[in-house]
């Protein structure tokens, strides 16, 4: 009987004792990590906010985590920043307001970590998204085009409407993000790691 | 009651004494309701799980597959995939592998079988709810940890039940000593409970902030692998491989190294997950140096399993428990050499973001423990329902198709990770090209995984067969070697009815 408490309780110990090395030991480390002020006097990295924050449950909900991660790893280990996915390497402190974290482990697609500072244009964004083929030929990401109103030939595109390359999509001419694509884009054009913060560069 | 090799029968049976083997089977017959119900449900949710891995696979070399609806969209059928394969098919296989091998070597009978069994459907119900809450897009966004927190509950309240139940035969235990098996089936019990409150506080419920989730998460993603399928897994073949051939277990000593370092350092090793990434260096390190430790469990597991096997190489022709718990062990030691390499910062730098990860995980869990799964299941599943396999010729489909489906899956996802990871540290590669360059590997993927679904489909008839009441049934366990097949059940079920 005794025994079995012995090999239990050493059981149990291994578990502790690497959930509290590898969690809670940095975490108690990140504490007094801080957002910086910027000399505009916004922080970085600012909390995320109205279409932004939905736009982060989107991304979320669809599951681009699985092909897309948000790290720049540091130069001379891999080609993150010569492909120009950063011009630094991603630190705890770019991950302040990212609960849960959208880190990711795969590329099948490319760094998203500063795509709002690659891609700035909303309209690439919406055309991207609607048809990846039309932006990115080739490329293996789903369309989405549920994010989208479309606007069919003979029919009167309102001014916002985005116009689609060549000779349209079938008898699509026009699109226009709906609530949740709007959301989406505008969360992806706020992902930018581009402010240099000096523990980067050590 | 008879084993499954003639020669291992014979010394096997001969050892027992009667009032022995009639023990057993009424440990057998107070289990049985509950590990039908259990390996039946996991068999369901692997032939959700494949099916789904299969949309998803080709998803990923025909976007247009099912586009457009949302429901069905790559991110969250890939999550679905994952979480019915780890939970549905790997949770509920475990459980009662767990369940009815700790009966067996307590020598008891299965206590609170009803609490088990309604355990069992509520856990099964979690896993759904959890599936369509995924389609439904309420996701949590933390890979392994998807399933909405609503249906969490489902799936942590019956597990306290298989906590409890395996505490209370092991308490009343009638044997003297301790075996192998038994350490790793109480380490699961103990590990799995604490993992998954421990990760979800620390990421769905915010009780730690920013990349110390990160970890987190992948020091969970990592340990339910490592402290629940493995150790389930290797409990199987240690169970197993002496059973089946009628030798003792290689070496003690080695065994008890093997689990305490096994448990010891797999802990550690989750951080690898996230070489290169946004943490201090210190934490990716101890993920390293525990990766690189493990060699010690593996290597001394290894000859355990192997060594045993020395000299009964023979009986892999005939016995379908042996050839799956073999398939099984080798490939452990495979994976886990693969795993410890692939944590090396220099190898992480090219392979890290890739489909070779992909290819690694799959050699694991459809290399080894999906095999030690079966084979837990072919040897349990004439003795819990007293009658044979009905078909050889399934079960050795069933085994081509996993050795060779897990082979061109892992060959192909191994080989196009190394070359992406290359092509993508050169950034004169458009990323469009290696993307291109990636097709031809999925879908030889998409193969690898019809093969793997079929081998499930056969194995799927034989147990839907070997649980349903029928007229006919062989007189000996069903071997390998033998041509029994569906046309001479017919056959005989025929001169059955002819001879009434």
């Amino acid at each position: 009987m005794s025994k079995t408490f012995l090999l239990a309780f050493g059981i149990l110990l291994t578990i502790l004792s690497s959930v509290t090395g590898l969690v809670l030991i940095p975490n108690w480390q990140f504490q007094s990590l801080k957002p910086v002020v910027k000399a505009d006097g916004r922080r970085y990295p600012e909390a995320y906010f109205g279409d932004q924050d939905k736009g982060r449950g989107v991304y979320i909900a669809q599951g681009c985590i699985y092909c897309h991660t948000q790290q720049v790893r540091m130069k001379g280990y891999g080609a993150d920043i010569r492909r120009g996915w950063g011009t630094r390497r991603s630190v705890p402190r770019d991950y302040l307001e990212d609960r849960p974290h959208q880190l990711g482990t795969m590329r099948t697609g490319p760094d998203l970590a500063s795509i709002g500072a690659r891609q700035p244009s909303e309209s690439w964004h919406a055309l991207h998204l609607y048809n990846p083929q039309l932006t990115s030929p080739g490329s293996v990401m789903p369309r989405y085009n549920y994010f989208f109103d479309e606007v069919k030939r003979g029919q009167m595109p309102p001014a916002e409407a985005i116009r689609l390359p060549g000779n349209g999509h079938g008898d699509v001419t026009h699109i226009l993000p709906n609530e949740r694509g709007r959301q989406l884009i505008a969360y992806l054009k706020r992902l930018n790691q581009s402010f240099p913060l000096p523990e980067a560069n050590q | 009651m008879v084993t499954e090799s003639s020669s291992a029968a014979a010394a096997s049976l001969g050892a027992l004494s009667t009032p022995e083997i009639e023990a057993r089977v009424q440990v057998d017959r107070s289990s049985k309701q509950v590990i039908v119900l259990y390996w039946g449900a996991a068999l369901f949710w692997l032939t959700f799980a494949s099916i789904a891995g299969i949309i998803t696979s080709i998803k990923l070399h025909n976007p247009g597959f099912l586009g457009g609806i949302e429901w069905l969209t790559f991110g969250r059928m890939r999550a679905v995939h994952w979480d019915t394969a780890i939970y549905g098919f790997g949770g509920v296989a475990a459980s009662g592998t767990l369940l009815w091998l700790q009966a067996r070597l307590c020598q008891v009978r299965m206590p609170y079988t009803k609490l088990l069994i309604a355990g069992g459907l509520v856990f099964n119900v979690g896993i759904l709810l959890g599936v369509i809450g995924i389609f439904m897009g309420q996701s949590t966004g933390v890979e392994t940890l998807e399933f909405p927190l609503w249906a969490m509950p489902f799936l942590v309240v019956p597990y306290v039940f298989i906590v409890i139940a395996n505490f209370t035969m092991y308490f009343q235990k009638k044997t003297t000593h301790t075996y192998v098996s038994q350490w790793y089936l109480m380490a699961v019990t103990v590990w799995f409970p604490v993992l998954v409150l421990s990760a979800e506080a620390c990421t769905n419920l915010g009780a730690v902030d920013g990349v110390a989730q990160a970890i987190a998460n992948w020091w969970y993603g990592h340990n339910v692998v490592g402290l629940f399928a493995t150790p389930t897994g290797i409990a199987a073949a240690y169970y197993l491989i002496p059973k089946v051939i009628g030798k003792p277990i290689h070496s003690y000593h080695l065994s008890l190294l093997g689990f305490w370092a096994n448990a010891i350092f797999y802990n550690w090793a989750g951080t690898h997950h996230l070489t290169g990434g946004p943490l201090p260096a210190w934490t990716i390190t101890l993920g390293v140096v525990g990766s690189m430790m493990m060699f010690i469990p593996v290597i001394t597991i290894g000859i355990n399993h192997h060594m045993t096997m020395v000299g009964s190489f023979h009986l892999l022709k005939t016995s379908p428990t042996l050839r799956f718990a073999v398939m099984g062990s080798m490939m452990y030691t495979f994976a886990s050499f693969q795993g410890s390499l692939e944590s090396l910062r220099s190898h992480q730098e090219i392979t890290h973001f890739t489909h070779y990860t992909i290819g690694h995980v799959h050699l694991g869990m459809y290399g080894f423990f999906a095999p030690l799964m079966f084979a837990m299941i072919y040897y349990a599943m004439p003795r819990l329902m007293n009658r044979e396999w009905s078909s050889a010729r399934l079960i050795r489909i069933h085994f081509w198709c996993t050795l060779i489906g897990t082979a061109i899956y892992g060959g192909a996802m191994c080989y196009a990770g190394i070359r992406q990871g290359m092509m993508m540290n050169d950034p004169s590669v458009p990323f469009l090209n290696i993307v291109q360059f990636t097709v031809p590997y999925l879908q030889l993927r998409t193969l690898g995984g019809v093969i793997l679904l079929a081998g499930t489909v056969a194995f799927l008839i034989n147990f839907v067969r070997i649980v349903t009441p029928h007229k006919f049934t062989w007189a000996s366990p069903t071997m390998l070697d033998t041509d029994r097949d569906w046309k001479d059940i017919l056959k005989a079920e025929k001169g059955a009815e002819a001879a009434q």
